[in-house]
């Protein structure tokens, strides 16, 4: 049975870690989670993101977060990736499957999955 | 929306835009009648903007934020046989006492009632979100022919055992909330 003093534990465990982390995160990865993105399938794009970038240890660089409608509806689900000093990515037609795929070559290995993005949409 | 978690994860959305610090998500299932009550104490809406609401196609710049949202939930209730009601006091008209309550009705025996799919992945990504605000969720499930079933979570409590250093969105925490409501949903005697 779950109880609150685990959360006292979690508390404990995450003093150090939170002090570390402060002032970084260089990657922002941000969902649109408005109606359109939504009932798209965003749900599952941002639950896949938050679970890989924690599991691949990446929490200390990349920070996942949702916004509102981005402006692009047919495209949804959409995610944007910001990085300091680089052209925003916008993936679109997202699903959880092509979440994973960008937590590993785009957030872990540094490649942009060019095939994913609105560009090779709109050609 | 494939189901009435997504309709309930977009209106919720409406609440934190509003400056809700408390939104209630309630669910309560008896017989083959689902209530959903969202209320929050944000910013309320003004009567004029509140008639608009639901209706799709009344988009004016300062209600556009609105969307398609409520009339999607409304569709959802009307198609089932259910109704949707929406009352809402806006802070201008009562700085004390302000907020918005969205009630839906359902019946899951219509051919037409879309089905509750995963409350709780809803419920996680509010919280991933939006650590900040403060959700109550409860859902109880009486009369379904099956064991009942009664779920509860207080963000409040939670933010007070983690204490102000941790956020709620921190991936152990959202885990431990997932596991601390599947718990819930499958023993419900143990409360």
């Amino acid at each position: 049975m779950k109880s609150l003093a685990e959360l006292q534990k979690i508390k404990e465990k995450m003093k150090d870690k939170v002090v570390l982390r402060e002032g970084t995160g260089d990657i922002r990865v941000v969902v649109g989670m408005a109606t359109c993105g939504i009932a798209a399938g965003a749900r599952p794009v941002l639950n896949e993101f938050v679970k890989d970038v924690s599991e691949e240890g990446l929490s200390d660089k990349v920070t996942v977060s949702q916004t509102g409608c981005i402006g692009i509806c047919q495209y949804e689900p959409v995610v944007e990736v910001f990085e300091a000093g680089k052209d925003k990515v916008t993936y679109v037609k997202m699903n959880s499957d092509k979440a994973k795929e960008v937590v590993e070559r785009h957030l872990k290995g540094g490649k942009v999955i060019e095939e994913y993005t609105i560009g090779a949409y709109q050609v | 929306m494939k189901e009435l978690s997504l309709n309930i994860l977009d209106i919720t959305e409406n609440s934190v835009k509003a400056g809700a610090s408390l939104t209630s998500i309630i669910i309560e299932e008896k017989g083959t009648k689902l209530t959903l009550t969202i209320e929050d104490d944000g910013k309320g809406m003004s009567e004029e903007i509140l008639r608009g609401v639901t209706d799709p196609f009344y988009t004016t710049r300062t209600t556009r934020k609105v969307g398609l949202g409520l009339p999607l939930l409304k569709l959802a209730a009307e198609q089932s046989g259910g109704e949707m009601k929406i009352t809402s006091r806006s802070i201008e008209d009562d700085p004390e006492n302000h907020g918005t309550k969205v009630t839906a009705v359902f019946y899951k025996d219509s051919i037409d009632f879309t089905p509750l799919g995963d409350v709780v992945s809803t419920i996680l990504t509010l919280i991933q979100g939006h650590p900040d605000t403060d959700f109550l969720f409860r859902h109880t499930i009486e009369d379904s022919g099956e064991k009942d079933v009664s779920v509860e979570m207080d963000t409040r409590e939670l933010r007070e055992a983690l204490g102000e250093d941790v956020p709620l969105n921190e991936y152990e925490v959202i885990k431990w909330i997932e596991g601390y409501l599947y718990e819930q949903y499958s023993d419900p005697e143990d409360e």
